[in-house]
């Protein structure tokens, strides 16, 4: 072990950061493209099945006439882990990053949708800035960034629940079934659903969010929480809302939980919806 | 079955249709989404100008991704028609006939579309690129400072989507959810909560 830093150059930064906005776009991810086919084998609803066919025919014209996958090319959502041997060079770790998402959204011919002062002008920022940057320190000397392109319609459809501790886990279940069906078609099902149990208002939310990143279906390692996943899941889908709310048994392809231990008088749980565009890519400099 | 209609759509085919009837759609939209929908009202409230003449047209919630070069528009599907329900009631007064987007729409829209006998359909939320390949021209008519939401004029050739909501009150969400609520699948091999 030496004691020298890694240098990344904060252009760097940018040029993966811009090329991350379009890939994730344009390219739906093998895992939750499997999914979609794996749920076209079960949907019990012809409607639906007809709906899945073309949102999986959708993800084939994308990726080869290079159109995003969806005109809500979201909000750029960024994902930093840093190493802790890293020193950033040639500029700002931030303004690297959303240089890199300006480039990125007019680059790609993506839609810009951020807007300015949410409460009364409204006016857009015309290049899909500013981003939405989570930045943590992790041990060792490399840079891990990811790009999750979040759209308004499942995002907007969120909830954050500060339950009492003796409603357990029956309270974490009926947050959820209430939280989809409530959404019906709005949030674009089939659904990853994104859980955070746990940790603090703030903390749970970002752990929601970060489920989303899981690979689709890919159990928690933790067998309590995986088996609370699953629950989940059968419940949502025993909702009948199936894909795009047309009806069906299909409502959610998966339930990605994240526990962390929480004050003695709460239970916080965070429900943060995907639509099935769950779209996001990552690199490691 | 799949229905062919032409939009504008006539009245006749209106009243044939019925909700879950898949349909493909030619001819001419308009798009128009929130901030397009406002400017229309108050148009409409100070009796100026409007962007297109609203009798009998069709208006689709959607707001593109910029056309890469081309191409003659980019990733073009529904957006959320719930934000535009507020507005939904004055326009079928002003003689609008369908509506097409995503989601399902509120009691008094859907009373609205009973009583001005017109159509709700809704189209592939996320299918924005499969969408993009039914549009055949695209050609921004009013509102350009509005950017991805300025009304656009659309010719569309077999553009897929679904009656949601007929003009006999019935609602796809609604009957669906309830077709198929306690529905099982394969994975279903852990007891019941």
């Amino acid at each position: 072990m030496g004691w020298g830093l890694k240098e990344i150059k904060a252009s760097a930064i940018t040029q993966a950061v811009a090329k991350l906005c379009q890939e994730a776009n344009f390219t739906l991810g093998e895992d939750v493209l499997s999914a979609l086919k794996q749920a076209l084998q079960t949907e019990q609803s012809p409607l639906g099945r007809e709906f899945l066919n073309q949102i999986i025919e959708n993800t084939r014209i994308a990726k080869a006439e290079k159109l995003p996958l969806c005109q809500d090319c979201g909000t750029a959502v960024v994902f930093l882990e840093i190493g802790q041997d890293v020193h950033i060079t040639g500029g700002d770790l931030e303004v690297a990053v959303e240089e890199g998402v300006r480039r990125g959204y007019y680059q790609g011919h993506l839609r810009k949708g951020i807007v300015s002062q949410p409460f009364s002008e409204r006016v857009n920022t015309r290049d899909n800035t500013p981003a939405v940057i989570h930045a943590e320190i992790v041990p060792g000397d490399r840079l891990k960034i990811t790009v999750l392109p979040k759209g308004g319609g499942a995002e907007n459809v969120s909830r954050l629940a500060m339950l009492l501790p003796n409603e357990g886990k029956q309270g974490i279940i009926e947050l959820v079934t209430k939280t989809v069906e409530e959404a019906g078609g709005d949030s674009c099902p089939p659904l990853i659903i994104g859980l955070g149990i746990g940790g603090t208002a703030e903390k749970v939310m970002l752990m929601a969010k970060k489920a989303l990143l899981r690979k689709v279906g890919e159990p928690n390692p933790d067998p309590e929480v995986a088996r609370l996943e699953k629950e989940v899941l059968i419940r949502v889908n025993r909702l009948g809302v199936g894909p795009m709310g047309f009806g069906g048994s299909t409502t959610a392809l998966a339930v990605h939980a994240e526990v962390s231990p929480t004050h003695i008088t709460s239970l916080p749980v965070a429900v943060n919806l995907q639509c099935h565009s769950a779209r996001h890519k990552e690199v490691t400099l | 079955m799949t229905i062919y209609i032409t939009s504008p759509i006539s009245a006749r085919v209106i009243r044939e249709l019925t909700v879950g009837d898949s349909v493909l759609i030619s001819g001419i939209i308009y798009t128009a989404r929130d901030a397009a929908h406002q400017r229309i009202i108050q148009a409409l409230e100070n009796k100026e100008e409007l962007p297109f003449e609203l009798k009998g047209q069709t208006i689709y919630y959607m707001g593109p991704s910029p056309a890469p070069p081309g191409k003659v528009i980019g990733a073009a599907g529904p957006t959320t028609s719930r934000r535009m329900d507020a507005y939904t009631p004055r326009l079928l007064a002003a003689g609008v006939k369908a509506f097409i987007g995503k989601g399902g729409r509120s009691d008094e829209v859907r009373k609205a579309l009973r009583k001005y006998k017109a159509v709700y359909l809704a189209a592939a939320g996320g299918a924005g690129a499969l969408l993009a390949s039914a549009i055949k021209e695209a050609e921004v008519i009013a509102y350009d400072d509005l950017g991805p939401e300025a009304v656009m004029r659309l010719v569309v050739d077999n553009f897929p989507a679904v009656v949601a909501n007929d003009i006999y009150g019935k609602d796809l969400f609604e009957l669906g959810k309830k077709e198929y609520k306690g529905s099982k699948q394969d994975l279903e091999d852990y007891p019941p909560p």
